[in-house]
Formats: structure tokens, sequence, C-alpha cells
């Protein structure tokens, strides 16, 4: 059974108050709260296992090891990756794109080569393949959008040719909330020999995820946006895709065999790894994956389709002077992320009303500053849900804007 | 929610819905670009100096009500003051923004610029206020600029 009321129970946090209103947290596409669960998880591996791995042949070292791989188990059954050597711990979703761009993209993409993304991607799934196709002279194009939000999947076939070598797009959307087709371009993307990469740090802590039916090449995401920590991401890698990749950063942890002059590489996956890894944090993870194991991963994306149909129903019913909700209108294609744009209040000054009622809220352009122009407007307002909120936080928001709009038109009552 | 009002004062709000001097100079003699990167808010700045006094002033662009009514309140204090006067005020206000609770400020040369005053308890907001202020600074010193809060 999925009960709110006691999940909330789990999240210290939850009860905080500010300015004296119960904490609405509403800005879960940038990153998530944490359970006692995982916060218990890293006080228990600093006070009982603290260690440096793969190295010591003391106790400590090999109980420390054991965790760490233990977690890195937990999140590759997570996304049912076909081994847990494909999967490699990094900092966030930012350094596991930088990853593939730099040790795959070095490699594998050439002058005149075509990289394929959407135009909703996140600064993290387009920067590192900008600099890229700069440094290659390959091109970049983007799948057009439709007004609703979604992608034209009518022009991707004409998109994919012969010369593309990578589609890379965001999984659920954090500025639009839109959820996109990956199997669906992912099949097209390999009719052609392209690879696919799907940036999944907003899909993997809300919908059940699985690399082997979405058939992805790349899968990108981050431990904080799913209970998790901060300091502690992942990638995953396809096997003959990983094993012809060169290492992103070198030295300790990630070698083999060392002379003087040269050496050689470790296995998967610590090939990938260089340094001290974040132990602690992995651990944690590990932790925040069996909290939404738990739950189900079914059940999280049921309660969020839940809350997206219920909240898209009151912005539409409350009379909020021309308010503009960006993003697809079923819920079956979208999660609980929304942008709106409310013409004659500056999200700035809505974002601080809201938050002297206790509602926390993003404003500005959420890392995607090209969609956020496109939609014609400098900056948005977004209220995101994670499995924590409830229906009632919803009409907290609705009102809290209508009553900020009411104010900003009217001043203080 | 008494304290809100601690920022957005009825003459902000004023400020905000009919700026002052908002549009444009026919022949500017300095203009500058500001841009707040993080929220989109952007002000251009154009002024008329003539012998080291603003004799006019306007801006543009678009903002949130505290980034767009400093601008206003500021073009207003501007005209007739000396470029020298002018660069004073900005290191005024930037002073009563960025000041920690308690510490003080020059309220007498600031004027009806301490009403926003309020600012410097909300952290988020203080690059709204300051903003013009910055391009202002940036008008004197080189001319023609694009300055960035960040
Ligand atoms: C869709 C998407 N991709 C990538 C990222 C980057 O994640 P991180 O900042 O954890 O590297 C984010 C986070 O905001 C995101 O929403």
């Amino acid at each position: 059974m999925f009960d709110v009321e006691k999940i909330r129970l789990d999240f210290p946090i939850l009860t905080k108050e500010i300015f004296g209103k119960p904490l609405v947290y509403l800005d879960n596409a940038a990153t998530s709260q944490k359970p006692r669960q995982v916060i218990d998880a890293l006080v228990e591996y600093y006070e009982n296992f603290n260690a440096n791995v793969h190295r010591g042949v003391h106790t400590l070292s090999m109980e420390a090891t054991d965790r760490y791989e233990e977690a890195r188990e937990k999140v590759s059954s997570f996304i049912n990756s076909e081994s847990s050597d494909l999967v490699i711990w990094t900092r966030n979703a930012s350094e596991s794109l930088n990853l593939v761009a730099y040790s795959w993209g070095e490699k594998n993409v050439h002058e005149g080569d075509e990289i394929l993304l959407t135009p909703m991607e996140h600064h993290s799934n387009l920067v590192p393949w900008q600099e890229l196709a700069r440094r290659k002279n390959a091109v970049i194009k983007f799948i057009p959008m439709l007004e609703n939000g979604t992608l034209d999947m009518d022009r991707v076939k004409e998109l994919i040719t012969e010369r593309t070598v990578l589609v890379s797009a965001v999984h659920m959307s954090n500025a639009l909330g839109t959820i996109n087709p990956i199997k669906e371009l992912a099949e097209e993307a390999h009719k052609l020999g392209a690879k696919i990469l799907v940036d999944g740090a907003q899909s993997v802590p809300h919908m059940p995820t699985d690399v082997q039916e979405l058939n992805c090449d790349f899968l990108a995401f981050s431990g904080h946006k799913m209970l998790g920590p901060t300091g502690i991401g992942a990638l995953y890698v396809k096997e003959e895709i990983l094993e012809s990749m060169e290492p992103f950063l070198t030295g300790g942890e990630m070698v083999l065999e060392v002379s003087y002059e040269k050496a050689s590489w470790a296995d998967l996956p610590m090939k990938f790894e260089a340094g001290t890894p974040n132990i602690a944090d992995s651990i944690a993870l590990g932790s925040a994956v069996d909290y939404l194991n738990a739950l189900g991963m079914g059940n999280v994306r049921e309660h969020e389709k839940d809350m997206t149909a219920y909240a898209l129903d009151r912005f539409r019913k409350a009379d909020l002077e021309g308010l503009d909700l960006f993003g697809p209108d079923d819920p079956n294609i979208r999660g609980g992320v929304f942008s709106f744009n409310t013409p004659d209040v500056h999200p700035h000054d809505l974002g601080t009303f809201l938050d002297r009622i206790g509602i926390a809220v993003r404003t500005g352009h959420h890392c995607a500053m090209p969609l956020v122009r496109s939609l014609g407007v400098a900056a948005t307002s977004r209220a995101s849900f994670y499995l924590y909120n409830t229906k009632k936080e919803v009409d907290i928001l609705v009102d809290g804007v209508t009553e900020a709009l009411r104010y900003f038109r009217d001043g203080p009552k | 929610m008494h304290d809100l009002e601690d920022l957005y004062q009825e003459i902000v709000m004023d400020h905000n819905r009919r700026p002052r001097n908002f549009g444009e100079l026919e022949d500017p003699t300095a203009t500058a670009d500001g841009f707040n990167p993080l929220c989109g808010d952007q002000v251009t700045l154009q002024l008329f100096l003539e012998d080291g006094v603003v004799s006019d002033v306007a801006f543009n662009g678009v903002g949130c009500a505290i980034s767009k009514s400093s601008a206003s309140m500021m073009t207003e204090e501007l005209k007739g003051k000396t470029v020298e006067h002018a660069e004073k005020l900005f290191e005024a206000f930037r002073k009563m923004i960025t000041r920690a609770p308690g510490e003080s400020y020059d309220s007498e040369l600031l004027g009806d610029l301490e009403i926003l005053k309020g600012v410097s308890q909300y952290p988020a907001r203080i690059k709204c206020a300051t903003l013009a202020w910055h391009t202002l600074h940036s008008a004197i010193q080189d001319g023609n600029e694009v300055v960035s809060t960040e």
C-alpha cells in the first residue's frame, strides 16, 4: 500500500516550518529530500565501516568494500543492467554525460558526424555535445518540438541519417515534465547504426527504468534526485561499448600495472573510477534504492501520475489571470513537473511570495535556457513533485499562486 | 504576512506598475546593458551627460518588481546630479542593500532610495535591486559595456 502520510514520517525535513508555515517542498526536480534510512546509512558507515576500498587486507577495508560493491549491485538491478560491471560511479548526471562526451565521443565522433538532441535538454546534456562538436567539427541537430511540449516524432526518421553517430535525449524533461518515447528513438537510432544516450536524471527517480527494455546504450543519472545524497551519480554503458572506451580520468584505483613509462587499465568498472571513490554516498544511495524498491517504482509512478492529473485539473480550473502552463496535458506522458508563466507577475516575485508562505518552488530558466527562451519568456516558475507530496499540497500551491497574483495586482489586503 | 511589505512597499509596487523614465533617449552619450543570468533580468541604461551632469536618463528591459522599481527610482534620483554624486549614490545604495543586520549606511544621502532597504533581508533578491546600479556604474566608467551580476 502506498501511504503518503506514512511515507512522510520517514523524512525528517518535512516537519520543518518556514516563516511559521509547514514546508511545502516542491523543488524536487532540483533535488529530493532524504529519508531517515538514507541519513542513517551515512552515519552508520562513518561510525562502523569507514575505510578505503579495494586496497586493504584488513577487515574494515573488506567490510567497506563489500558494502560499496553491494550498493553498486543494488543500483545495477534498479535499472535492470545486465551486470553491475556496467555501472560506473560518478559525482552526478553531469559528470556521467561528460564521461561519455570525452571517453566515447573523442574516439567515435569525427568531422561532419551528426549528434541529434532534443530542444528540451538540460544544459548538462547540451553543452558537453556543443563542446565536442566544436573540437571535432561535428554537427548538432535538434528534433523539433510540438506546441504541447512533445517531440515531433514524424521528423525523427528523416533527421537520423548515416551521418548520425549519437542520439542523446532526456527521458523526462526537468522543465516541461514531458516523458519522451525513448524506446522508439532507440529503435530509429539503431537502425542506422547510431548510439542512443538517455539522460535519466528525472526519469530514474520517478518511474521504473529498464535499460534492456529501453535498449539504450548509455544512461546517466544522479543519486541526489532519487532520495540519495549529493555527490554520487552513475553511468550505465552497454558492455561492448564500455569495453572499447578509453578511461576518462587516470590515476590510482583504475590501473592494473604501472611502470615509470606506462600503465595498463583495471577491469570494468574500475577502469573508469580513478582515485578514492565516494564510498559513503554510494552506500547511502544503495539505501535509497532499497527504500524505492520497498515502495515499488510502479507505485511511485502511479502516485505521481495521479498527482499530475489532479494538479493539471486544479491549474485549469483556478482563476489564474492568464497563467500559462507549459508541457503536455496528458498525465501518461508527463511527470509531476509544472512550469508556468504568470504574465503580470515575474517568477522571482512569485517565488519570494510563495516562500513566505512555506512553499519552495524554483524560478528561473531551470538550466534549460534555450528552451525557456523558445517559450517566449525570460524565466518560469516551476513546481515539481515527488513521492511524499500530497494533493493537499497541490491545493496549497494553487491557492498560493492565486493569492500572489491578487497581491501583486491589488497590493496587500 | 506583514514582513513581505518590507520588500514590496506601496511605492515599490507603484514604480513596478508605472516605471519612470522607461524607454529610450534620442542620442545618449553613454549606454550600458546589465544582465542577471540567474533569473533572466535584463536592463539597458542610457545617459545623456553634459559637463559631468546627468541631464537625461532612460532605462529599458525586463525584470521582476524589485529590479524594475529599483531602476525606475534610480533614474528619478539621477536627473540633474553630477557623475561624482551618482557614483557616491551607487556606493551608498550597494552598502545599504548588502549590509549585515545592524550595520549602518548613509540614509541622508540616499533619501527616497531608502525605500528599498528591506531588500537586505532577502539575500536572493539583492542582485535584482543592484542590477541597474551596476549598469549605471559601468555606463559611467566605460561608456558602453555589458555587465553581468554573476
Ligand atoms: C534532466 C536533467 N539532466 C541533467 C541534470 C544534471 O544533474 P546534476 O546537476 O545532478 O548533474 C538535471 C538536474 O537538474 C536534470 O534535471
